[in-house]
């Protein structure tokens, strides 16, 4: 048997450390080949670190939430044999120890079909140990009987506003115990329609802030703190865009959707022709700010995991519809944790749409170090004065926000017009490249 | 005339009203206590303090004079003599020890005593009337009545001269040389027994077919027996029409019957102190004879609690305890209730009676299970194993729903009794918990195992 050290893998980009997000072992488990270990994040991108041994694991590198150097103890996993190094693997992230309280390391090299066993022995009682819960309780009393409780049972439940008469025992005679309240505390039972007081409710739960979840608040927190922010919110009347979308989209052929956002980009493109300071970054620390060329545009996606913003690259380069692809792309990607460093990170300005859960208004934050973030609100048909009656036309709000440090409001407001006008007359988007 | 206010106002010092003071204290709460006489009340002055000091000097002294004749203790002593008012004496110490302490826990917990006796003017003001006359007004946003009980009279063996009451009994100097008792209770009998031991000649009359008629036949047996053995007659189905001239007249069935006494002890039970201060002006709703109250001991009245035996049986001093504690922290805004399952009941007979629950009768279709003592090792070494610890419980889960037990020091088993229920133990339970040996207590792990089918030593 031997011990065998699983350290964190370089997983490229220069990274140094990479933080325990999940680990899906804990100690005694038996792994399988290829079995996952633990999800490390580097920045923003996910890694899985899977097993190279079939054994068990003996002891974890650290705590989820702690960061770990490329290179450190991962986990340590006993299993048979000396020779099981995968070939695959780069030598420097196994390093083999042979087992300490082996008395006869030679007994069990001469003999390696035995050892299997004992592992395999070892792994299937390991389960067995676990302890199950116990079943659902006994039925409540019959009618009319009464709780029966400890005292300290009764005082408790009375505190938390529960009445003993509706609680499931579980003890000897159906007598109510602390464990039945705590499951009661967990799933509040229905309350039958009347008088019932609702239960108060006790305890607090600690989630740790970790892996993107803390990464996306210390990055809002520097944004919010560095940055002044001012919001423009406009309304734009999209129902001529949305006439161009559709008509488009009906004979796109196999081509992608095109949602809201190709048409978003291809707006921005057009407005930053005149509005160059907003697709820029601004260097506070170094006092420059740097305006791009290029247009990488930063795509605000909700993920199971939280908000990441994947990339869309050179979206100056694009047409609508190689947008569009590439966004469904990222998308995708982002949502199952797939997305590479590379498209999670470098963009010049940043789209945030909540889409159809959107509000009237909202006020991004904007994505540092860049200047500008844009917006989207949610669609909806209103009436619109258009100077002789009210005609129904589908409005859009969007929310612009600018770092007021280097965008003055003036330059703000003129580029959230020039938006508008992009918007509400789409026609001019294209025309302008001819112009 | 003065006038003060309160948060809290509590009419009586017993059991219950001084708990609930110092409690009502403890919680923050401005309180005042109002006594007429010594905090402490019927229990600690002239009750269950008072009684438990003379019958343990009556014990003592029984168990002497046991030795000056032929005993199995080899011991030969001489005769001894009892000077009852020293006895008295002692006593007044303990009593005096006692109430000192109350007083001094009330004036830790901040409560203002007021000397004196209430007047109820109207929910929220009660007039007190100190000793030296003076009238003082207290206005109160809680007012609690816990002003006890008094020993019920008879019309025709009204108190005085010779016809006593406990109170006067227990402070009697020199022992009656024949005590007539009327009313078989719990008082009768421990005073009645007590006084036999002191040397005088005790006749019970009871109205009801046998002593003790609260209890059953099981449990009272042990005590007759011992009774008889103090040649102490007792009557049962008996009436007291009357008493004079050293002699009381009684109804026996169809007989009639004058038994000489030199005094007249009347138990025949106690009354709510309900009457002549006002209380009536409130018109609170009543339950027979007591004050009506809810599990949080509040009256009809919004601000008006009341606690102890204004509130009926079992008129028990940690009962009233129980239910002080309870109404100061209703008062403070806890939320609290009434939920308790166990009431110990103690009979200071000998054998002394420990009742906790259901006895047998009161639980249809319960299993009961008996340990006797003469199977158990430490009331032989004691010299008395008369007597038994008796377990009723649910047949089919085992929950105990009442345990009793009938033998010399058994009031000390209440505790365990009581906590057993009160946790809604099992047969299991108490089965299952190591009893000391060797103890009178391992007659409960035994019975409790003789419940489950599983005795060992019977």
């Amino acid at each position: 048997m031997t011990i065998s050290t699983i350290r964190v893998p370089d997983v490229g980009e220069g990274v140094a450390e990479v933080e325990i997000v999940t680990w899906h072992v804990k100690p005694g488990d038996h792994v399988r080949e290829d079995d996952l270990l633990a999800d490390v994040m580097t920045d923003k991108a996910t890694v899985e670190i899977p097993s190279l041994f079939a054994g068990t694991v003996v002891e974890l590198g650290g705590a989820v939430g702690e960061t770990l150097a490329v290179g450190g103890v991962l986990c340590r996993i006993e299993h048979a044999g000396t020779d099981a190094s995968p070939e695959t693997e780069p030598a420097k992230v196994i390093a083999e120890e042979p087992v300490k309280a082996v008395a006869e390391p030679v007994a069990a090299a001469a003999s390696p079909k035995t050892a299997p066993v004992v592992a395999k022995s070892a792994a299937s009682e390991a389960p067995a140990i676990r302890q199950t819960q116990v079943g659902s309780a006994r039925a409540p009393r019959p009618e009319g009987a009464a709780p029966l409780a400890s005292p300290a049972v009764r005082d408790r439940a009375r505190r938390a506003g529960i009445d003993l008469r509706a609680v499931a025992g579980s003890g000897p005679a159906g007598r109510i115990t602390d464990a039945d309240l705590d499951a009661v505390f967990a799933a509040p039972p229905p309350s039958p329609a009347g008088e019932t007081r609702r239960a108060r409710k006790e305890g607090t739960e600690r989630i740790p802030v970790i892996g993107l979840r803390r990464k996306i608040a210390d990055r809002m927190a520097l944004a919010n703190a560095r940055i002044p922010h001012i919001t423009v919110v406009e309304e734009v009347d999209v129902s001529a865009l949305e006439d161009l979308r559709a008509a488009m989209n009906e004979r796109r052929g196999d081509k992608p959707k095109l949602t809201l956002l190709p048409f978003l980009a291809a707006a921005l493109k057009r407005a930053f022709v005149d509005h160059p300071e907003m697709n820029a970054h601004y260097l506070d620390d170094d006092g420059v700010v740097e305006r791009h060329n290029a247009i990488h545009l930063g795509i605000a996606t909700m993920t199971p995991n939280g908000l990441v913003v994947p990339v869309l690259r050179h979206a100056e380069a694009l047409g609508l519809f190689g947008a569009a692809g590439e966004i469904a792309r990222l998308a995708e990607a982002a949502r199952h944790g797939k997305a590479t460093r590379e498209e999670l990170s470098g963009s010049t300005f940043t789209i945030t749409s909540l889409g159809p859960l959107g509000a009237i208004a909202t006020t991004p934050i904007i994505n540092h170090p860049e200047v500008a973030i844009l917006g989207v609100n949610r669609m909806a048909i209103r009436p619109m004065w258009d100077g002789s009656q009210f005609v129904p036309r589908r409005m859009m709000n969007i929310s612009a926000s600018f770092d007021h440090r280097v965008i003055d409001g003036w330059n703000a407001a003129s580029f959230v017009q020039r938006l508008r006008g992009l918007l509400e007359a789409p026609a001019l988007i294209f025309m302008e490249d001819e112009a | 005339m003065t006038e003060k206010t309160c948060k809290v106002l509590i009419i009586g010092g017993g059991p219950g009203g001084y708990v609930a003071a110092i409690r009502a204290g403890q919680l923050g709460l401005d309180t005042v206590l109002v006594e007429e006489a010594a905090v402490g009340g019927t229990c600690l002055n002239v009750g269950c303090i008072p009684s438990k000091a003379l019958i343990h000097a009556a014990e003592v002294f029984a168990e002497t004079r046991a030795l000056a004749g032929e005993n199995p203790f080899g011991i030969r002593a001489a005769a001894p003599e009892i000077d009852l008012a020293r006895t008295v004496a002692w006593k007044n110490g303990i009593v005096s020890r006692l109430t000192g302490g109350v007083a001094a826990l009330l004036r830790k917990a901040r409560v203002r005593v007021v000397q004196g006796r209430a007047r109820v003017v109207d929910g929220k003001t009660v007039e007190v009337a100190g000793m030296d006359g003076a009238v003082e007004t207290i206005r109160c946003e809680n007012l609690v009545i816990a002003t006890g009980s008094r020993a019920q009279a008879i019309p025709t063996l009204p108190f005085g001269g010779d016809i006593l009451s406990s109170t006067e009994v227990l402070a009697l100097e020199t022992v009656p040389k024949r005590l007539c008792v009327v009313g078989g209770g719990y008082i009768g009998l421990e005073i009645g027994t007590a006084m036999a031991k002191l040397g005088a000649e005790v006749t019970i009359v009871e109205a009801a077919p046998r002593l003790l008629p609260l209890y059953d036949n099981d449990l009272t047996k042990p005590v007759a027996k011992r009774l008889a053995a103090l040649n102490v007659r007792v009557l049962t189905d008996a009436r007291a029409l009357g008493y004079a001239g050293g002699q009381l007249e009684v109804q026996v069935g169809e007989t009639r019957e004058f038994i000489a006494a030199d005094k007249v002890l009347v138990t025949v039970g106690r009354a709510p102190n309900l009457d002549g201060f006002g209380l009536e002006t409130l018109g609170l709703d009543r339950n027979a004879r007591y004050l009506a109250i809810d599990g949080q001991c509040r009256t009809s009245m919004r601000g008006v609690y009341a606690i102890g035996d204004v509130t009926g049986e079992p008129m028990l001093a940690h009962r009233a305890m129980a239910q002080g504690d309870l109404v100061a922290r209703v008062i403070a805004g806890e939320p609290v209730a009434w939920d308790k399952r166990a009431m110990p009941a103690v009979c200071f007979t000998d054998p002394e009676i420990v009742s906790v629950g259901l006895l047998p009768a009161q639980a249809d279709g319960a299993g009961v299970a008996v340990f006797p003592f003469v199977g158990n090792g430490r009331a032989m070494t004691r010299d008395r194993d008369d007597g038994f610890v008796r377990i009723v419980f649910v047949r089919d889960t085992g929950l105990v729903l009442g345990i009793q037990a009938v033998g010399a020091g058994v009031s000390e088993m209440a505790g365990q009794f009581a906590l057993a229920i009160e946790m809604a133990a099992t047969l299991t339970d108490i089965a299952a918990t190591i009893q000391a040996h060797p103890t009178q207590s391992e007659a409960v792990q035994e019975a409790a195992l003789k419940g489950l089918g599983k005795a060992l030593h019977i």
